[in-house]
């Protein structure tokens, strides 16, 4: 067994780079001669633009360039893409309104992008961006949700009548209502699930080069999948084509989703390099950050939940307002309805369930994937109506989860999601002993005395990642496939280089992935590289999002594993002079049955590149092999999640005290890479529960556009975390993992809303559950106290 | 930000002959708001004088009956100080809780008092403690420097020393605001030969002020137990998205609560 193999928990190789300040980010990669980018932005949620004059800006120092809207057009660039269709429940198409890079005569969220000026240094450019004088006649804006689609609002495009993108839905109505008929409890929730601003700690970066010479492009960009940034900028915006078009993501310093996506900025300066024949750099700054990176979540929904005497669920009916957003982003329009609706049905035997969502534009920043993506959403629904269902029919919620568990697989839910395998009771019994459930009175004893409310609340949550197979998500309205691909290249030295489409921006795949290779070929891992993010060295790639690395990119290196052993072992059969069929290959060592002849590993590799011993006719020189990975399901992570708290009613603080994450990814290739995945997921569903508030005024100015105001989560604002695992292996790769990297955003913030519920004694409490509104929720108590 | 010349004088009168010489002149002194006001274009200056080279200027001493805090002592140097925690122990935490460690080796106490956020801690010990801010041109008491938001200071005048009568107690109480940490209310509670002061920061647009309701049952009755049933007029305080007036009214009842506990300690 390797040290360095699966399941050991080996240090990240890569975090020395990152920590000692070695990493090369985006940011650090300067081209000779090149200028630098700024972006003049709107100042106005919803505007028409008169004019734009330059001329003084043109004129000022340093300036190389400065273009608009019609100059993209002028030269055909297409405009931004949303690569998922939905189908309203009529059958008829999204109606999707333009995304042009640079606005053209339309503004639509505060922040749009206006025009870019280039300059030779950055304070030039921003000196002539203040230069430049647009005229705007301002618009009234549709900037709430709730009210957007309304027909008073203004229109946003003229493409979607009453800013109304689509109206999707799933599941059987009727078998709900039915339900719903027969139920003898119900239970009805109405909330928001908020809006979320990233906050990478990499702002997004691009420098892009044209290379006359060649014709071609380099652009580094802040991507998560640089494969899929140079597909849409050949296929759909028109750049280059693929063969002239390289992209690079080097290091890149955290994503959460918000790097999937092929932006405006990106664009403009991958063609503006070679407009003005100068290498062109642009590199936001956190107030940029806020207004243009796609924002998260942001539901309104009511949800109802329909049970029988025994709490047994009848029925689920769930009617979501989706905010997309001024324009649709990358993914935008999957999120709340393919990767949230199939969720729904929870860890439970559910007979009958109905979604209906509707995606609605409004002037704000456009919304899209963020750590979960529609998963979080989901949970949220489903784990708060559980949680006060039970509450209100007076059974123990940990009881009344037990009773509706489901406990035979494959599950087919009646929202498309096939279960493949889970032990939702095992993960539950495991969580209340880790979280001493037995001992909650007690301590709740102690708080109570103290003057503290002390509240307990559980989300059992599911997730799906590796969204797959290709062929059914096709049918979903995917404009992508979502398999992955590896290339395995043996050295002559027996050294090993992974290529793989998938991309790290955090999660350790420099050690992953090394790690089941060296698995596999039975070499420590310092003997093999991993390579990633690079079009011009990994051939194809769908790049990392939706815990799918592991999952989808693991079991492509371990099918061009397969294919590098079974080579091997060819190789070294002829080397030993023996039949293949007599060769094995345990622990880096080839060994033929029934002899003491064996090969190192090393020495295999050395053969295949000296083609000495073999007929090259028969069997081609070299090692290097490639896969393409599609697997044939999703894979369905669960787990349980325990939040216990403590209310300071004088001031509303909310003190997370304790925290049991108790998950089943299936295997585990390194447990300390998931323990560390899990306690940022955590970290960020609390931060979402409790801290992190997105404000826009009624006029779309966002209010929340600085750490003064937006409150991510700091370590003083999260307890020590308790995490175990069981670990049902999924059946669907050939690793068996699961995939863990949102599962802590996806279970934290129900269990925490659940936990602040139960301490207040009622349900009236919205995220995040800020001091100042935990204050009011503890008063509003007092009073209905005193009116009882 | 935009373009600026920056020079770092080594003595006080050299400071003063570049801020006569060049109008609209800035004074940097940790420069904790001010600069990321420059960086973000919100302000424009044509020279910026670092007063952290000027020696003498970080002393913390004791006179008497006065604790005496140079303008360009750092908050972390307040928190570190053996000298302010003998003589108003109180400062030393709350110098201490001021943002975070980086903010509190740069932030210096005259900084904070001179640009007088309304949300800032300093301004609130300053008044309830009865301070004198020294300049390079008089001496001001603080109940005059902080009448209103950034009252006081003429253009060509230096803050250079600060300094505290030491009273019987004190005590800061903060409420920080969870996204900015600044206070969301801060209350300082100072208990003195001349009577009970009890000053909110955070509260109120215009700055500091005292809470003349708590003051007159504290000077009653120096302990919490009267406090509660005082309900604090919220008419004309701060209502933003991180909390109403009502709350914060609430808050300055809380945190004076606290922060005389801690003065009984």
């Amino acid at each position: 067994m390797s040290e360095t193999g699966i399941g050991k928990p080996v240090r990240r190789r890569e975090d020395i780079r990152f920590i000692t300040g070695n990493g090369r980010y985006t940011a650090d990669i300067n081209r000779p001669g090149q200028v630098y980018a700024v972006f003049v932005r709107s100042p106005h949620a919803h505007a028409r633009i008169r004019n734009i004059e330059t001329t003084a800006a043109i004129a000022a120092p340093g300036v190389a360039g400065i273009f608009t809207g019609k100059d993209l057009e002028a030269d055909r660039i297409g405009k931004l893409i949303c690569g998922w269709m939905i189908h309203s429940k009529d059958g008829s198409p999204m109606n999707m309104g333009a995304h042009p890079a640079l606005a053209l005569d339309r503004v639509r969220y505060a922040g749009d992008h206006v025009a870019v000026v280039l300059a030779d240094s950055v304070e030039q450019a921003k000196d002539a961006a203040e230069l430049i004088a647009v005229d705007y006649e301002p618009l009234p804006a549709a900037v709430h949700l709730t009210e957007a689609q309304a027909a008073s609002q203004p229109q946003i495009h003229e493409e979607a009548p009453n800013n109304t993108v689509y109206q999707w839905h799933l599941g059987d109505k009727a078998a709900v209502d039915a339900a719903f008929a027969r139920a003898a409890h119900r239970t009805r929730l109405e909330f928001t699930n908020n809006r979320l601003i990233p906050n990478a700690i990499e702002p997004r970066a691009a420098v892009a080069e044209y290379d006359a010479a060649s014709g071609g492009y380099t652009l580094y960009t802040t991507s998560q999948n640089p494969h899929v940034t140079r597909l849409v900028l050949s296929a759909f915006i028109g750049i280059a084509p693929e063969n002239r078009l390289r992209v690079v993501a080097p290091d890149v310093g955290g994503g959460f989703g918000s790097k999937i996506f092929i932006y405006a900025e990106e664009v403009v300066c991958t063609w503006a390099a070679r407009k003005i024949g100068r290498p062109v750099k642009w590199v936001a700054d956190r107030s940029e950050s806020f207004v243009a990176d796609a924002h998260g979540r942001d539901h309104h929904t009511v949800a109802q939940a329909a049970m029988d005497a025994e709490g047994k669920i009848l029925g689920l009916r769930v009617r979501t307002k989706a905010n997309l957003g001024a324009y649709l982003s990358t993914f935008a329009s999957s999120v709340p309805t393919y990767l949230y609706a199939p969720l729904l049905s929870g860890q439970y035997d559910v007979p009958a369930i109905y979604c209906e969502v509707d995606g609605v534009y409004t002037n704000t920043t456009p919304v899209d994937a963020y750590r979960g993506a529609g998963r979080p959403e989901a949970t949220f629904v489903i784990e708060r109506l559980v949680e006060v269902a039970a509450r209100e029919m007076g059974i123990d919620p940990a009881e009344f989860r037990m009773r509706n568990f489901i406990r035979k697989f494959p599950h087919q839910t009646p929202v498309l999601s096939n279960y493949d395998v889970g032990n939702y009771p095992a993960c539950m019994k495991v969580a209340l002993e880790s979280a001493d459930h037995a001992g909650f009175a007690e301590r709740k004893r102690t708080s109570t005395a103290k003057g503290k409310l002390r509240g307990l609340g559980f989300s059992a949550y599911i997730e799906a990642c590796g969204i797959a197979p290709s062929t059914a998500i096709g049918a979903l309205g995917a404009g992508v496939g979502l398999w992955e691909s590896a290339e395995i290249r043996v050295n002559a030295t027996g050294t090993v280089e992974v290529l793989t489409g998938t991309h790290a921006h955090g999660q350790g795949h420099e050690t992953t992935l090394a790690q089941i290779v060296s698995e596999r070929l039975g070499i420590p891992i310092d003997q093999v590289s991993v390579i990633h993010g690079d079009t011009d060295k990994v051939q194809m790639g769908m790049g990392t999002y939706g815990s799918r690395s592991a999952a989808v990119g693991g079991s492509a290196v371990v099918r061009a594993l397969d294919k590098v052993v079974l080579k091997a072992t060819r190789i070294a059969a002829r080397c030993m002079e023996v039949p293949e069929d007599s060769v094995e290959f345990t622990d880096g060592v080839f060994s033929a049955r029934g002899t003491n002849r064996t090969m190192k590993f090393a020495e295999v590799a050395l053969q295949a590149y000296l083609a000495h011993k073999f007929d090259t006719a028969e069997i081609e020189p070299g090692l290097k092999e490639s896969a393409f990975y599609d697997p044939t399901n999703f894979t369905f992570p669960s787990g349980v999640h325990i939040a216990e708290v403590e209310i300071d009613p004088e001031t509303g603080n909310t003190r997370v005290e304790r925290w049991t994450a108790v998950d089943d990814f299936g295997n585990l290739i390194n447990p300390m890479i998931v323990e560390g995945q899990v306690h940022g997921g955590i970290a960020q569903g609390i931060g979402q529960a409790l801290l992190e508030r997105t404000v826009y005024d009624d006029t779309g100015q966002l209010l929340t556009a600085s750490y003064m105001d937006y409150c991510m989560p700091r370590a003083s604002d999260l307890p020590s975390f308790d995490v175990a695992m069981t670990n049902t292996p999924c059946p669907s790769n050939p690793l068996g993992v699961k995939g863990c990297g949102e599962a802590g955003a996806i279970a934290a913030p129900a269990a925490l809303i659940n936990a602040i519920t139960n301490a207040l004694g009622h349900e009236d409490i919205e995220m995040p559950a800020t001091p100042g509104a935990v204050w009011r929720a503890v008063a509003l108590r007092a009073e209905k106290r005193a009116a009882e | 930000m935009y373009a600026f010349e920056y020079v770092r004088p080594s003595t006080l009168s050299e400071a003063e002959r570049a801020l006569a010489a060049q109008p609209g002149a800035k004074l940097l002194a940790g420069g904790q708001s001010l600069i990321p006001a420059l960086k973000l274009r919100l302000n424009r200056v044509p020279l910026l004088i670092d007063l952290s080279a000027i020696t003498g200027l970080n002393r913390i001493e004791r006179r008497g009956n006065l604790l005496a805090i140079g303008a360009m002592t750092t908050h972390a140097e307040v928190a570190a100080s053996s000298v302010v925690k003998a003589a108003i122990p109180g400062l030393v935490h709350l110098a201490g809780n001021i943002g975070d460690p980086q903010v509190r080796n740069a932030g210096t106490i005259g900084g904070s008092l001179a640009n007088n956020d309304p949300a800032a801690d300093y301004p609130a010990a300053a008044l309830a403690l009865a301070a004198m801010l020294k300049t390079n041109r008089q001496e001001i008491a603080a109940d005059n420097h902080f009448s209103g938001l950034f009252a006081g200071f003429a253009e060509d005048e230096i803050l250079t020393e600060i300094l505290f009568p030491i009273p019987r107690r004190f005590a800061y109480s903060k409420f920080p605001n969870p996204a900015s940490r600044f206070a969301l209310v801060g209350c300082a509670v100072a208990q003195a030969a001349t009577g009970v002061r009890v000053v909110a920061t955070g509260a109120g647009a215009n700055g500091v002020f005292r809470v003349p309701e708590l003051e007159t049952a504290l000077s009653a009755s120096f302990s919490p137990d009267g406090l509660k049933r005082i309900v604090i007029d919220s008419s004309n305080l701060t209502s933003d998205i991180h909390g109403d007036a009502e709350y914060r009214a609430h808050l300055i009842g809380v945190m004076t609560k606290r922060a005389v506990d801690a003065c009984l300690a």
